[in-house]
């Protein structure tokens, strides 16, 4: 019983001091250790874990690393970092902050990124006001291990009226000293009043360690304010990784996010928000690619609490080899949340007859003046289409690569950061590459057209 | 340029050409005519090497090689072209980039540099002229929302910007009005050289008012029943098909 070594870790973290923080800290953690002590990992008996079993992170043994470790330089980063180094970027190397490699040098004023450890000491009555409030961990094991556990990890405030111009990027990295380790990223994003910004939030590795990151990020809108967060999830194919992303939206804000999922021998990506105030927006978009014997699930809830809101979703996945997917979309639409303009869609593309994909949007509407829509389609590569693109002279493997891509491409385009646009767009192309090494697009986007082409 | 002996192919076990015998010079254009269901748009498809038919006998020498050999995008890049009496829809890929990549495997293929983007511009510009589009279609996904004559004018663009040795046209009359049936024909004519050729494919004599064919071919029933110069097309638009397909019943 593995999550007996989870107790015992704690109670060695916890002598060790626990982390930093103020006195009401080590109480929350006490409760989310007595709480993941009482729900244990989730089954497949309930329902929100059907299709994935977490038994492969259940039976194995993860520990937290007691230092910093890791050997990764700058260098090594250029290839997660979107070509921008100028970007304000905290790096977090095996689950710690790497102050060396982050820059953080000229942030404006009205914005700020600390680590945990500073958010403690200088910030600890924004801490107080969320954390743990928005991300609750009652009904969520995973939740309430990171919240006993939490060490590090981004404290990202916007203040009221600020436009942050840079996108901001919380990039962690494992290396394989992290080997058979256990990390608790904790994030808070507090966007002020009326403030806008975008934060990208990054898992990645250098090598094939297996490892568990389990990270869990709180975001606190304010009135009006927007926000737009993209989670790009690259971890090692051996690696396990479970992220939760919760979201508190009042009254006339505008969440758009984006996960990507790639990596992992096992994730599960929870994207939850809820809409809390007249005319508040939600956008939830997404792309999983995997292969092999991967699996990826995505789990979004959507609730419309108040009336004149909108929600729209569209996750597209690409899955090879024999490969699983699974996708939950949950819409609930409480009694008083009249006028909700809610649209979801995931569509999905098997490249092999052994991958799988369970699908499964939901809406659950009480209201009754309220226009929503959803559906989910699973297809294959177009004969037709490849043999025309052959007969234009295109070899199978480039005909192949451009329909993937442009499966993909409309969920592609809705992000609104060029950078990491063109930069998934790449990986899109390059991910089912039948050949070694087979150059992309070179920044020369296939279904662009309008600017480079004209 | 074109020789095809006694071939047969078949869909799904159901034998659709059964022996077609037909040769094709450089400098010529030959209209192949029929009723629906005579296998006129197989044939075409055969010669692209679409993979739902299987041929079952016969062989096809282009320029001395063993067409059925080789792969649909070796064809293309050995000069072959259709223009599809259906044309697919490409969500995602824009015409330009489509194009750009078409143009550039070829000229890969005969051992040519391939163009940037700035230049292949300064190639489309031209050519969109000989169909009468403007740019703002390079932008638009591959045929995606395009009308029936948009798609078959596309078709025509792919042409000119490919410059294929031996054209095959299926059917690209179907469905175009007059107007988009004369920049159509002249896209063709002004591609014709005598060192290629082309193929026409349809059911209607209209079309060939504007391409005039060097010789007409009746299919029926999966062979040719009657060949002969244009006049054969105007006899078949005036009396129809059956006097030639009586023999065959369908």
């Amino acid at each position: 019983m593995t999550q007996q070594i989870y107790l015992t870790d704690f109670e060695t973290f916890a002598s060790n001091g626990g982390g930093v923080g103020p006195s009401w800290v080590p109480r929350l953690r006490r409760a989310a250790i007595a709480r993941f002590a009482e729900l244990g990992f989730p089954t497949p008996r309930n329902e929100d874990w059907h299709f994935t079993s977490v038994a492969p992170i259940a039976e194995a043994e993860f520990h937290p690393l007691e230092a910093a470790s890791g050997e990764v330089r700058a260098a090594d980063l250029a290839p997660f970092v979107f070509g921008r180094v100028d970007w304000p970027t905290i790096v977090f190397v095996n689950g710690r902050h790497a102050p060396n490699l982050s820059t953080m040098a000229t942030l404006p004023s009205g914005i700020r990124v600390m680590d945990l450890a500073q958010a403690w000491r200088e910030a600890p009555d924004l801490l107080e006001r969320h954390l743990s409030k928005i991300a609750t961990f009652d009904d969520q094991s995973f939740t309430a291990l990171n919240t006993a556990f939490m060490y590090d990890g981004a404290v990202v405030h916007i203040a009221k009226d600020v436009q942050a111009d840079a996108p901001i990027h919380l990039l962690h990295v494992v290396d394989p000293i992290a080997a058979r380790a256990v990390m608790h990223p904790r994030h808070l994003i507090v966007v002020g009043r009326h403030a806008s910004a975008r934060v990208i939030e990054s898992y990645v590795s250098l090598g094939d360690a297996r490892y568990f990151s389990n990270a869990v990020t709180e975001v606190a809108l304010g009135e009006g304010a927007h926000l737009a967060h993209y989670k790009i999830q690259r971890e090692s194919r051996r690696a396990f990784h479970v992220g939760t992303i919760q979201v508190h939206q009042p009254r006339d804000s505008k969440y758009a996010s984006f996960s990507f999922a790639t990596g992992a021998a096992l994730s599960r990506t929870n994207i939850y928000t809820i809409l809390d105030g007249d005319g508040a927006e939600v956008s939830l978009n997404g792309l999983y690619m995997v292969d092999g014997e991967q699996h990826v699930d995505h789990q979004t809830r959507i609730e419309h609490a108040q009336p004149n809101c909108a929600s729209h979703e569209v996750y597209k996945g690409i899955l090879d080899g024999a490969s699983h997917g699974v996708f939950n979309g949950k819409v609930f639409v409480r009694p008083i949340a009249q006028k909700t303009d809610g649209k979801q869609e995931n569509n999905n593309l098997l490249l092999s007859d052994k991958a799988r994909i369970d699908t499964k949007p939901q809406l659950e509407i009480f209201a009754d003046d309220v226009k929503c829509t959803h559906g989910a389609t699973v297809g294959k590569l177009d004969t037709m289409s490849l043999f025309y693109m052959k007969s234009r002279g295109l070899p199978h493997e480039v005909a192949r690569r451009l329909l993937i891509y442009a499966f993909a491409a409309d969920v592609i385009e809705r992000l609104e950061v060029p950078e990491v646009r063109d930069a998934l767009e790449e990986l899109t192309l390059r991910r089912f590459s039948l050949v070694e090494g087979e150059p992309g697009a070179k920044g020369q986007g296939p279904g662009g057209g309008s600017g480079a082409e004209e | 340029m074109l020789e095809i002996k006694n071939l047969h192919a078949s869909v799904d076990g159901n034998e659709i050409l059964r022996g077609i015998d037909l040769t094709v010079n450089a400098g010529e254009v030959h209209a192949v005519m029929g009723p629906n269901g005579s296998g006129k748009s197989t044939l075409a498809q055969v010669l692209a090497g679409h993979p739902a038919y299987d041929v079952t006998a016969g062989e096809v020498r282009y320029e001395g090689r063993d067409l059925l050999a080789m792969e649909p995008e070796e064809r293309a890049q050995a000069g072959v072209f259709l223009a599809f009496q259906y044309p697919v829809e490409i969500p995602g890929v824009s015409n330009a980039y489509f194009l750009r990549s078409a143009y550039n495997e070829l000229r890969k293929a005969r051992g040519e540099e391939e163009v940037d983007p700035l230049d292949f511009l300064q190639v489309m510009e031209e050519r969109l002229k000989l169909v009468d589009m403007d740019d703002s279609m390079l932008s638009r996904s591959v045929n995606t929302g395009f009308s029936g004559g948009e798609k078959k004018r596309n078709e025509i663009l792919q042409m000119a910007v490919l410059q294929p040795k031996l054209a095959i046209l299926d059917e690209t009359d179907s469905g175009l009005d007059i107007d988009a049936l004369r920049i159509v024909a002249h896209g063709v004519n002004q591609l014709r050289r005598p060192d290629n050729a082309t193929v026409v494919v349809t059911h209607y004599q209209r079309l060939l008012n504007y391409i005039v064919p060097d010789r007409v071919h009746v299919l029926a029933g999966g062979r040719i029943v009657k060949s002969g110069g244009k006049e054969l097309a105007v006899e078949l638009e005036a009396r129809g098909y059956d006097w030639v397909t009586e023999p065959q019943p369908a």
